[in-house]
C-alpha cells in the first residue's frame, strides 16, 4: 500500500528537566499538505517541530519524517528538509547572496537561488549585509534559505513575524505556490487568519497536548457551531426572542443585541423582528471563526 | 567537504569585515614590533643577564609576535565570534541545515591558519625590512611548531566559545586574557627582567610556551620537547572540554 504520510508522529513526549513540554501527541501529515500547528505561547509547538527537524531529542515515542528517524538519520534528513527557525539570525556582515550560496551547498544537485532572490523580493538587496536589512527583509531571506535546497518538507516557525500586512499576503501566496510544486509545508503560527487562510489542516496545541486536529472548517463546525445574529434597537422588551426556534442565547450590550443560534437562525430572527415591528438597518450575521474555536479549546485569547 | 570549504570561504570574508579583529591580528603585533625594535634595537645582549635569550630584541620579538597573532585569533576573535553565533542562533540555523560540528570547527581552524600565515608573513617582512632581523634558522622544526601553536590557540578559542555564556563575557574575558598574555607571557618586557611573581604568572599562560616553541627553531636552538608536550597537552585538554560542553543553542 502506498504510504502518503510524509510525517508520522506517535506518542511523542518531551520534558525539560521535570516540566513536560510535549505530552503524548500523535498525528500524521500527508504529502502536499499545508499543516498548521496553532497554540498559545509555551504550548509546545516549537518543541514539536524541533523534534521533527532533528534539532531536539525526544524522550519517548516514534517520529518518521520522509520515512527517516530525525534522531538516527539526522544528517540525511536535514538535507531533504528546509527550516526557518523562530528568532534565528545570520552574521551581521554576511551578504544576502552569500547566505543563499552558503546554505545551497548542502543541496543535492544544482539550485538556482537567483530565482528565490527575485521571488522573495530581495533582488535589490542581493549585495546588502544581513545587518542592514529591515525586519521584513531578514524574515524573507530566512524563508528563502529554508527553500534553497528544494526541500520535500519545509518547516516554517512564525514565518510572518515582522512582516507588514501586505508582505504577509504575498508570503501566503508564495507558500501556496511552494505547496503546488509538491512541497509539504509545516507551519507554526499564532496568527488565526494565517492558519485559517493557508492551512489544509490545523492542529491546536495546548499545554503540550494536541487538543484538536482537523480542517479549519471542520474545527469551526465542531467546536464553534453557533452563528451570531447582531442588530441594534432601542427597544428593551425583546426577551421573546429567546423562544424563537434555533436561538440559544441572547445578550445585550447597550443598544447592540447579540443572538447566538444555529442553522436557519438568521431568517427566523429576522421574520420575528419584523412581526414585532422592529426593522433594524444593521441586521447581520457573524460566522464563527477559528478564533472562537481557539478560545473555546485553550480558554484564552491568542493575543497575550 | 563542499560545505566545509564554502563555510570557510564565507568565514574568511567575515573575518576581514570585522575591523576589531583585524586591528588585533594584523596591526597590533606589527606596531608592537616596531616600538620594541625602535627601543631595544637588534644587538644581542652581551651582559651576564642574557636578556632576550642572548639574541637581538627584534630577532626575539619576531617569533614572539607571531605567537601574539595566534593568541589574538584564538583568544580575542574566535570566542566572541562563536558566542555571538550561539546567542543569535546562527549555530542552530547551521545545525538545522546539516552543517556538522566539524564543518563549523573545521572552518574556524582553516581560517585561523590562513590569518596566522598572513599575519606572520606581514610581521616578518616588516621586521626584516625595517630592522634587518634574521630569517628563521630551522624551517624543519619551525613549520611543525607553527602548526602546533596555531592548533593550540584555535582549540583554546573554540573552547572559550563553547564554555562562555555570552558575547559580553567573551569580550571581557578574551581581552583580559590577551593582555595578561601579551604583557607577562614573553611578548612584552623581556622575561629576564621580570620579577619572580610576574614570571610565574607568565608561565601559567599558554603563550609563554607557544613563544618558546616558535623561538627555539627560529633562533636555531632546536626543538624543545617539553614545551611541545605542554602545548600539545593544552590543545588536547581544550579539545576535550569543547567536546564535552559544545552546544548548538
Amino acid at each position: 500500500m502506498l504510504n502518503c504520510n510524509i510525517i508520522e508522529v506517535a506518542n511523542l513526549r518531551k520534558a525539560y528537566k521535570s516540566v513536560s513540554a510535549i505530552d503524548d501527541i500523535s498525528f500524521q501529515v500527508q504529502d502536499g499538505e499545508i499543516f498548521g500547528l496553532l497554540g498559545p505561547n509555551g504550548a509546545g509547538k516549537t518543541t514539536t517541530v524541533e523534534c521533527l527537524q532533528g534539532l531536539r531529542h525526544r524522550d519517548s515515542g516514534t517520529i518518521r519524517v520522509l520515512g527517516l528517524d530525525p534522531q538516527a538519520d539526522a544528517s540525511s534528513l536535514k538535507k531533504q528538509i528546509g527550516s526557518q527557525l523562530q528568532e534565528s539570525a545570520l552574521p551581521d556582515r554576511i551578504k544576502v547572496w552569500e547566505a543563499l550560496d552558503l546554505f545551497a551547498s548542502h543541496s543535492i544537485g544544482a539550485v538556482d537561488w537567483s530565482t528565490l532572490i527575485e521571488q522573495w523580493g530581495l533582488k535589490e538587496k542581493r549585495d546588502a549585509a544581513f545587518g542592514v536589512l529591515s525586519g521584513g527583509q531578514r524574515q524573507r531571506l530566512l524563508i528563502a534559505l529554508a527553500l534553497v535546497n528544494n526541500p520535500k518538507v519545509v518547516f516554517l516557525d512564525e514565518m510572518t513575524t515582522g512582516l507588514d500586512p501586505a508582505a504577509r499576503r504575498v508570503t501566503w501566496d508564495l507558500i501556496r505556490a511552494i505547496r503546488d510544486r509538491g512541497t509539504t509545508v509545516i507551519l507554526v503560527t499564532h496568527f488565526m487568519d494565517e492558519a485559517e487562510n493557508l492551512c489544509d489542516r490545523i492542529g491546536i496545541m495546548n499545554n503540550g497536548k494536541l487538543a484538536a486536529l482537523d480542517t479549519p472548517q471542520n474545527l469551526i463546525n465542531i467546536h464553534a457551531n453557533l452563528i451570531k445574529v447582531i442588530f441594534s434597537t432601542e427597544r428593551t422588551d425583546i426577551d421573546w426572542l429567546k423562544s424563537v426556534p434555533h436561538v440559544h442565547n441572547l445578550s445585550r450590550h447597550g443598544q447592540r443585541i447579540e443572538v447566538e443560534g444555529d442553522g436557519p437562525v438568521l431568517a427566523l430572527v429576522a421574520s420575528e423582528l419584523v412581526k414585532h415591528g422592529i426593522v433594524p438597518v444593521d441586521l447581520r450575521k457573524e460566522q464563527p471563526s477559528l478564533e472562537d474555536v481557539f478560545l473555546k479549546i485553550t480558554g484564552r485569547s491568542v493575543v497575550e | 567537504m563542499k560545505s566545509l570549504l564554502k563555510l570557510t570561504w564565507v568565514e574568511l570574508k567575515l573575518f576581514f569585515r570585522e575591523p576589531l579583529t583585524l586591528v588585533f591580528s594584523f596591526a597590533l603585533p606589527v606596531v608592537f614590533l616596531l616600538v620594541m625594535g625602535g627601543v631595544f634595537g637588534n644587538k644581542p645582549d652581551t651582559s651576564s643577564m642574557h636578556i632576550y635569550r642572548g639574541v637581538g630584541a627584534v630577532n626575539y620579538y619576531n617569533p614572539a609576535y607571531i605567537a601574539l597573532v595566534l593568541a589574538s585569533i584564538g583568544i580575542v576573535a574566535m570566542p566572541v565570534h562563536l558566542t555571538s553565533y550561539r546567542e543569535r542562533r546562527v549555530l542552530k540555523r547551521f545545525h538545522a541545515s546539516s552543517f556538522s560540528v566539524w564543518d563549523v570547527i573545521g572552518s574556524q581552524i582553516l581560517v585561523s591558519f590562513f590569518i596566522a600565515i598572513l599575519g606572520s608573513i606581514l610581521l616578518t617582512v616588516v621586521s626584516m625590512f625595517v630592522y634587518h632581523s634574521e630569517a628563521p634558522k630551522m624551517w624543519v622544526y619551525l613549520i611543525p611548531a607553527f602548526i602546533l601553536g596555531t592548533l593550540c590557540f584555535t582549540a583554546l578559542g573554540v573552547m572559550l566559545g563553547a564554555i562562555l555564556p555570552n558575547t559580553r563575557a567573551a569580550q571581557g574575558i578574551g581581552l583580559m586574557l590577551f593582555f595578561v598574555m601579551m604583557i607577562l607571557g614573553g611578548a612584552g618586557p623581556p622575561p629576564e627582567v621580570m620579577g619572580t611573581v610576574m614570571r610565574d604568572v607568565g608561565k601559567a599562560t599558554p603563550i609563554w610556551y607557544v613563544i618558546r616553541l616558535l623561538q627555539d627553531p627560529w633562533l636555531g636552538f632546536g626543538w624543545n620537547v617539553i614545551t611541545s608536550l605542554i602545548v600539545g597537552g593544552i590543545t588536547v585538554v581544550a579539545t576535550a572540554i569543547t567536546v564535552k560542553f559544545f552546544k548548538w543553542d
